[in-house]
């Protein structure tokens, strides 16, 4: 290299030019990488279930959850209806055809028997879907709610693999609705008509909570089973009695489903068969298939296993009952 | 002896350069043919994305398929690049410099159909770029983006680096003709090249730069893509051991892939005097040592695995072993494991049919490892259903665009061969020049003609 007379040429220029981005870009780091996105502050629409009002109950911070008392919950096998928390559920968010947001599985008891376990979105507080998504359209809303926002969603599915309880679901095309969903607001509280190519789940009726009602699920329990709950003010209400919730917890011997994955669900639950309303643990007596007025999204709207297929021909089932 | 030198210059630009200069009609056939298939799988496409994917066999449980394992598999093929073009550099290996841009010009085409496959698997295409405007660090897949990007971006500047005095040789060549497009092309592409030694000093030191960045980028790649599996709770995916595994099969997929690829450019670009049965050989012993290092790495993924059967972890092993996805486990091994180490080791004549036939065994094997690892892992029930699994079959679509994918790395390699010498023309000159000035040159011509002969006949 020649002397310059201490000009700067045009190597050196773009090289100091490149080093000073450099610099900046390292020290601006910590900010823009390990800004965890939580509650989602940039996200708008995390705030949306807020009411307008600020009267005080109702701008609470909460922390909601769901103790579901598996003592009193028979599948509703006794009264020979179709699981009423997932119908309702479903009744009320237009839930397309295929996708049981909250949905009864039949567990097998220690010692023989079975029992029935309605299964919501655990909400859980260390969400695997949470921390895979790669556009944060699924986050924690303020009350610890997993909500997702389907007008951000590119549909990879990435947080239906990483979720250990299959609690998500994806409109896998366009959903035939009823007229009358059209009139619904959407929202990622109240995702209402459900847009193709997302994903969908639970989402607690967040809607409902800050206005003091409960969910679809627990108003719709014809067995008063599911608990909504809140942890902040330690406080439970299936609709008809209030219990104090930490009491109500230690001593019914309440657990969470698969705690040891570390994902710390807020749904509890409390052992049982359903033997408050009378159903023996060797009842046999199965679940009946909910009933779903309107088309889904769902495989079975497909049109076939091959270009020359009709409609219908090849159907699939996700968990035939 | 300067006259042999000379004769095999010139041989080797006449064999090289040919594809640049003539379309056989056999040639454009054949890329009709294949523009055929991906016409197909447009079509197919077209057809997803009016439907949606309710379109594809995929269903709330077995979310991810055919797409995504083929994404792992094109990503696996890609990493010949970094291992023929870049180790093999380093390490000064002589005899990889006919396979260098083999090597690359895989990689490319491997990568671009990975990530056609990532695309095509979105439910809503129409918002990839919320990927940059809300991507978040945090997530696995945009680990997988930033990979691949990078790759794919310093993958084609190491294939471009050391073509450029291949452009300026088309270059001047195209002087004499009156093609003008094609003349300012190839003065575009070859940004000046003079040949001056300044010039080559540069050149030399970004390919070295570029050789030594290209394989933690590689190794990065394949890692990231098994971290998408490896961060989640489910059986079979939930295994610190999965990343490596990836990269070693990846390689291993990588290096069958080319010598399948080699193969094919010997026949039909009548490379027989450069890519010889010593580089298949060269090849194929990177290949056995792959083949055992991936064979230790999957049976210590399984082993450790079977030893305590969780529950999850029993019943999807008793799927893989015996249950439904029994013969697909068991093809996996055979294909990849069992054939190909009595191919690869069983040095019998003819070496290259066996090879070929070895290394196309290995990518059979390797893409239904993919499907292995990504659909029975999603078919385990996870929630108490009297372990009721759930089903998986691609449909009609799924088929026609992962088949549009195959015929698309087949096509951008073909096309690619007008575009550029397959072999890098201008170093393999100045290696013979080379040779010839140090006096090798009878060693160099005796090298090569047994082999004429044996093909020649």
């Amino acid at each position: 290299m020649q002397e310059k007379n201490k000009k700067i040429n045009r190597r050196d220029f773009l090289k100091r030019t490149a080093g000073a981005v450099g610099l900046v870009a390292l020290a601006s780091t910590p900010f823009a990488v390990f800004n965890r996105v939580k509650g989602a502050p940039d996200n708008p629409l995390a705030t949306e279930g807020k009411p307008d009002n600020n009267a005080s109950a109702k701008s609470k911070v909460r922390a909601w959850g769901m103790v579901i008392d598996l003592r009193k919950c028979d599948g509703c096998v006794t009264i020979g209806i179709s699981p009423a928390c997932t119908q309702t559920c479903i009744n009320g968010h237009f839930a397309p055809k295929g996708q049981e947001w909250i949905q009864v599985y039949k567990a097998e008891l220690p010692g023989g028997g079975s029992s029935f376990m309605p299964v919501p979105c655990f909400q859980c507080e260390n969400a695997p879907c949470v921390n895979v998504c790669p556009v944060a359209a699924t986050y924690h809303n303020e009350d610890g709610v997993v909500l997702v926002d389907h007008k951000r969603c590119i549909g990879c599915r990435f947080c239906m693999s990483a979720c250990p309880y299959h609690r998500r679901f994806f409109n896998w095309g366009t959903v035939e609705l009823p007229p009358e969903a059209a009139f619904a607001e959407y929202s990622p509280l109240y995702p209402v008509p459900a847009i193709k190519g997302t994903v969908i789940k639970c989402m607690f009726c967040a809607h409902f909570l800050h206005d003091g009602k409960l969910p679809f699920c627990v108003a719709g329990c014809p067995m008063k089973a599911i608990y909504m709950c809140d942890f902040n003010e330690d406080v439970a209400s299936n609709g008809v009695e209030v219990v104090i919730l930490s009491r109500f917890l230690r001593e019914n011997n309440a657990y969470r489903y698969k705690e040891d994955l570390g994902t710390q669900p807020r749904v509890w639950y409390i052992p049982g068969h359903g033997e408050q309303f009378g159903r023996h643990a060797n009842d046999t007596r199965e679940l009946k298939p909910v009933n779903v007025p309107w088309g889904g999204a769902t495989p079975d709207q497909r049109l076939g296993l091959w270009p020359w297929d009709k409609p219908d021909t090849w159907t699939w089932e996700a968990n035939p009952k | 002896m300067r006259a042999a030198a000379e004769s095999y210059t010139r041989r080797l630009e006449r064999v090289s350069l040919a594809p640049l200069w003539n379309t056989s009609t056999r040639y454009r056939l054949f890329v009709f043919f294949l523009l055929a298939i991906v016409a197909w799988g447009v079509y197919a496409y077209v057809v997803q994305l009016r439907y949606g994917l309710a379109m594809t066999g995929m269903n709330d449980q077995v979310n991810w398929g055919f797409y995504i394992f083929n994404f792992v598999f094109w990503i696996g093929v890609s990493h010949v690049g970094a291992l023929i073009s870049a180790i093999l550099r380093l390490t000064n290996a002589g005899w990889r410099t006919p396979l260098t841009r083999l090597g690359e010009l895989i990689t490319i085409s491997a990568l671009l159909i990975g990530a056609a496959m990532i695309i095509v698997d979105m439910g809503r295409p129409d918002r990839l770029l919320n990927l940059l405007f809300y991507g978040r660090f945090q997530s696995p897949l945009i680990w997988d983006v930033i990979g691949v990007a990078t790759y794919l971006t310093g993958s084609l500047i190491y294939l471009y680096l050391p073509t450029i005095p291949d452009f300026a040789m088309i270059r001047d060549r195209l002087r004499r003709t009156t093609s003008t497009i094609k003349l300012k092309l190839y003065t575009f592409l070859a940004v000046g090249w003079r040949g001056t030694p300044e010039q080559k000093a540069r050149l030399d030191k970004g390919v070295k730069i570029m050789s030594v960045m290209i394989i933690p980028i590689a190794v990065s790649v394949h890692t990231v893509v098994a971290f998408v599996f490896a961060m989640t709770l489910r059986p079979g995916w939930d295994s610190t051991v999965l990343a490596p595994n990836f990269v070693i099969g990846a390689l291993f997929s990588g290096m069958s892939a080319l010598m399948v690829v080699m193969g094919a450019f010997r026949k039909f670009c009548h490379l027989e005097e450069y890519i010889t049965p010593k580089h298949f050989k060269n090849i194929s012993y990177l290949a056995i040592v792959l083949l055992f290092a991936y064979f230790y790495f999957v049976f210590v993924e399984y082993s450790t695995v079977m030893f305590k059967f969780r529950l999850e972890e029993k019943e999807l092993f008793t799927l893989l072993l015996v249950g439904q996805s029994a013969p697909w486990f068991w093809l996996f091994f055979t294909c990849a494991f069992v054939l190909p180490s009595v191919l690869l080791l069983w040095q019998r004549e003819p070496t290259i049919p066996r090879l070929v036939i070895a290394g196309i065994l290995v990518n059979i094997g390797m893409w239904v490892k993919r499907f292995v690892i990504v659909v029975p892992s999603m078919e385990v029930p996870l929630m108490p259903t009297d372990f009721h699994f759930a089903t998986y079959m691609p449909s009609w679509v799924e088929i026609s665009i992962v088949a549009a994918g195959l015929a698309g790395f087949i096509l951008l390699l073909t096309l690619s061969a007008k575009i550029m010498p397959v072999m890098p023309f201008v170093e393999m000159v100045e290696e013979a020049e080379e040779k010839h000035a140090e006096g090798k040159e009878e060693k160099h011509v005796q090298e090569q003609h047994p082999v004429r002969r044996r093909q020649g006949v």
